[in-house]
């Protein structure tokens, strides 16, 4: 199935990311198609937006992305239409919810985690003894080879 | 018959790296002199053999051997001669065979520089870098052999793929394997040191160089791989947070953390036990970074081994160096007492905040780049099965699941996740940079530092009125790059003392190197961060059909399509355009953009054409001809492009400066040797 999928990304005739006949008339609504279409996923390649992706299905779902804004869907229905036939899957950017949360959470779970850590560790090291101290032989013996 | 000899080196090479991981490992421990020596002259001929057959294997290549099965599938006799060369590596067998000629040559680095190491931690570095290598040759020979003949040799071979046909990716993977493997360097000695039961400043500087030059050569990598992407791809972008990309990614941020947190160790007998962690977990992340490249389970345009077995073996390999690394760490940690005390405002304080950023965000690079795979593996099956036992998915019992499901994470999470973290680090870099060892005073630090905040922020101030728009990014990255460049310039002035202009001149001047080599590094994260932003936030993109003789505007420039014509390579065909750039009715230089097509391997590739320039680059890549005739052209200005990997570069020169320093130099060469601990350990 990958190897498959990979044909279809490199062997189809040379189609090229966004086309020119692609864009729409309105700049506006241009721009919010290329900023929609930067977070959706092209179903068959690795790791490619369909605005990058040169696979005939990018073009279909730029095409579909952008009729549905010309027919007055807002992003995020326009999102959801797409959702709804290709699943999460082509979400680049992870909804939170369900067990995403989880990856959300990550960073800042990890960081306040390492940070009392660190926290921890600062307070331990500024606290202790100084081990710098010599002790009363050493000091002595200190004392004598600085004074010869 | 060279390449039977290239085969046959590379299994005497593998017994080889067998006694020199059983022998001074056993040496060191019972203190017999005799096994502890044998490193030395193992690895020196360990890397002569690996180095033999990597030599047979180019051989084959040069000479398009069409018996070798992996040059049948990754080369042609058409195939210009640099590209035969460097598709040695541009496949995972032979890629393979290079990771393990580099982990030897470190090895081999270790010995002939090592010179003042005591005796038994050499060979117990050297032990722990056997074994490392004796795991790769197992994984070489047993499942990625190079040296595979066919039976009917076909009269001609199957071509590299042609993306990779390019000088910046020719060089890209040695540069990172360099770096990966350099990290194999700082887990030896961390092994060794927890085998010793002992970490002392001295290991600090002996651990550094090591980590060092492994961190420069993944910052050249990591560049030259994403300066490749920018000009091959054909649309600009630079950084994808492709899974491949992010395994160089993470071992790159944790080695500089290692490198920071080593200098501590060295300075002031502090972080020790966590260096240590540092050191396992960054080599850690190149052996994973090697099993998502090789194994193909985060598929990306990267991976060209889909191979399951293959995947299995080094996940084992991944499992035992930093599952056995870690159990040892576990066991012997609380043997490493820290010594230095340090107060709450202090360099070490600020180093350890630079640690625990670097190391967060790259825990959050690596979460993200595994999520998919997790949410696959916990959501596909409602029972799990291990071996005759079957229970309920508990995942499915809490109900967070309830069909398999996939998930995607691509660059808006990553954009969103990881950008905080470069935000704080560069926000206090400057004030951490400058603050006294043991114990600081912030009021000290911040003072000099205020005449540095307040220019930057009127630099941001002026791109802000400046820009069009309202974005914030720019600016942003203004005051942000400004800052941490401003800052490294700073610090180098203020490391010359008091007096007159003058005599703080002179000193300039003879500052030690590792100051430079600090400034110049620090100065190079600032431009990149800067470059990073206005990129994103400055670029100007233009989608057209053009006729011949048309003319547009595209930003400040005009562009004008004023031909097409066919051109032919040694192994492709296609068309090129013929773009002239104009400024203010001038014209100031003519663009070549291409497209082509490589009939052997089937595939057709972009050339773009740039112009590049010292503030922006002018990008033209040229489209399929239009059925209503002219063609699809598409234009881009990409402001401060070659910024960002000049700044990786000044990094990396940075590296290598505070690698000359003669501190190192004694450290790595045999210049001075230390007084020599007693060889044989107390056991």
């Amino acid at each position: 199935m990958k190897r498959v999928a990979l044909a279809l990304c490199l062997w189809v005739a040379p189609v090229w990311a966004v086309q020119p006949d692609e864009v729409l008339d309105d700049p506006l609504l241009e721009e919010r198609a290329r900023a929609l279409s930067d977070g959706l996923r092209c179903p068959v390649c690795r790791n490619e937006s369909i605005d990058e992706s040169n696979a005939g299905i990018s073009r279909d779902l730029r095409i579909l992305l952008r009729e549905r804004l010309v027919a007055g869907d807002t992003d995020a229905e326009a999102l959801q239409f797409l959702v709804d036939r290709y699943g999460d899957y082509i979400l680049l950017n992870p909804k939170v919810e369900g067990a995403n949360i989880l990856l959300w959470l990550a960073a800042p779970l990890m960081l306040i985690l390492a940070g009392g850590v660190a926290f921890v560790t600062v307070r331990g090291r500024s606290s202790a003894p100084a081990p710098e101290q010599l002790s009363e032989a050493e000091q002595r013996k200190l004392d004598d080879i600085l004074k010869s | 018959m060279i390449t039977e000899i290239g085969h046959f080196a590379l299994i005497l090479a593998a017994l080889v790296g067998v006694a020199q991981m059983v022998m001074p490992l056993v040496g060191a421990h019972r203190g017999w002199r005799g096994w502890m020596a044998m490193a030395d002259p193992a690895a020196t001929v360990q890397f002569l053999l690996v180095a033999a057959s990597f030599a047979a294997l180019t051989y084959a290549f040069v000479v398009s051997d069409f018996s070798l099965k992996l040059v049948v599938a990754n080369s042609h006799s058409d195939k210009p001669m640099l590209y035969k060369v460097t598709g040695v590596w541009g496949n995972h067998e032979g890629s393979m065979l290079l990771w393990l000629l580099i982990l030897v040559l470190f090895g081999a680095c270790a010995s002939w520089f090592g010179g003042n190491l005591p005796d038994s931690l050499r060979a117990r570095v050297l032990g722990v870098q056997a074994a490392v290598s004796v795991a790769f040759y197992a994984f070489i020979l047993f499942t990625s052999n190079p040296f595979e003949r066919l039976d009917f040799p076909p009269f001609d071979g199957r071509d590299l793929n042609p993306l990779l046909q390019d000088p910046g990716l020719a060089f890209h993977p040695p540069f990172l394997y360099l770096g990966y493997v350099g990290l194999s360097m700082s887990f030896s000695f961390a092994i060794a040191a927890l085998l010793e039961g002992r970490v002392d400043a001295a290991w600090g500087r002996w651990v550094r160089p090591w980590t060092l030059a492994a961190w420069l050569f993944l910052t050249v990598g990591i560049a030259l791989g994403s300066w490749w992407a920018y000009y091959e791809l054909g649309w600009g972008g630079f950084w994808f947070w492709d899974p491949v990309e992010n395994a160089s990614f993470m071992p790159w941020l944790l080695a500089a953390a290692l490198l920071h947190s080593a200098i501590v160790v060295e300075k002031r007998e502090s972080l020790k036990a966590w260096t240590i962690l540092l050191a396992i977990l960054a080599f850690g992340f190149s052996l994973l970074g090697t099993f998502i490249v090789r194994s193909g389970v985060l598929t990306s345009v990267h991976a060209f081994a889909n191979d399951p077995e293959r995947g299995m073996f080094i996940l084992m390999i991944l499992a035992v160096f930093t599952g056995g690394g870690l159990l040892l760490f576990a066991l012997r940690a609380s043997a490493m007492e820290a010594k230095g005390v340090f107060g709450s405002v202090s360099r070490e304080t600020a180093l350890v905040a630079n640690n625990v950023l670097l190391a967060v965000s790259s825990f959050v690079v690596f979460v993200g780049t595994i999520w998919p795979l997790v949410i696959e593996l916990a959501s596909t099956n409602a029972r799990w099965t291990f071996g005759s036992t079957q229970f309920a998915n508990p995942f499915y019992t809490v109900g967070l699941f309830d069909r398999p499901e996939q998930v995607s994470v691509g660059p808006p999470f990553f954009d969103a996740a990881f950008t905080p973290f470069f935000v704080a680090l560069s926000l206090i870099l400057p004030i951490g940079a400058v603050l006294a060892w043991k114990r600081g005073s912030l009021a000290k630090a911040v003072k000099p530092m205020v005449p540095v905040a307040i220019l930057a922020i009127a630099l941001g101030a002026l791109a802000f009125a400046m820009q069009t728009g309202r974005s914030a990014l720019g600016p942003i990255g203004v005051v942000l790059g400004a800052w941490v460049v401003g800052g490294a310039m700073m610090d180098l002035w203020l490391r010359t003392g008091r007096g007159d202009i003058r005599g703080r001149l002179g000193r300039l001047r003879r500052l030690p190197r590792a100051d430079w080599g600090k400034a110049t590094a620090h100065a190079g994260m600032g431009i990149t961060v800067f470059a990073v932003a206005a990129l994103l936030a400055w670029e100007d993109e233009d989608i057209r059909v053009a006729n011949v003789g048309d003319r547009w505007d595209v930003g400040v420039h005009e562009i004008e399509l004023a031909g097409v014509r066919d051109v032919r390579g040694p192994n492709f065909i296609g068309q090129g355009a013929d773009i002239i750039v104009y400024r203010n009715g001038r014209e100031v230089g003519h663009i070549f953009p291409e497209k082509r097509f490589y009939p052997v391997a089937q595939m057709p590739t972009t050339e773009a054409g740039i112009r590049n320039g010292v503030v922006r680059d002018v990008y033209v890549t040229l489209g399929d001809p239009q059925e209503g005739g002219g063609w699809a052209v598409r234009t881009y200005i990409k402001p401060f492009a070659n910024w960002i990997w000049g700044g990786s570069i000044l990094m990396a020169i940075g590296g290598v400066i505070s690698l000359t320093d003669r501190r190192l130099r004694v450290a790595v060469g045999a210049a001075k040797p230390k007084p020599k601990t007693p060889a044989v350990p107390a056991e």
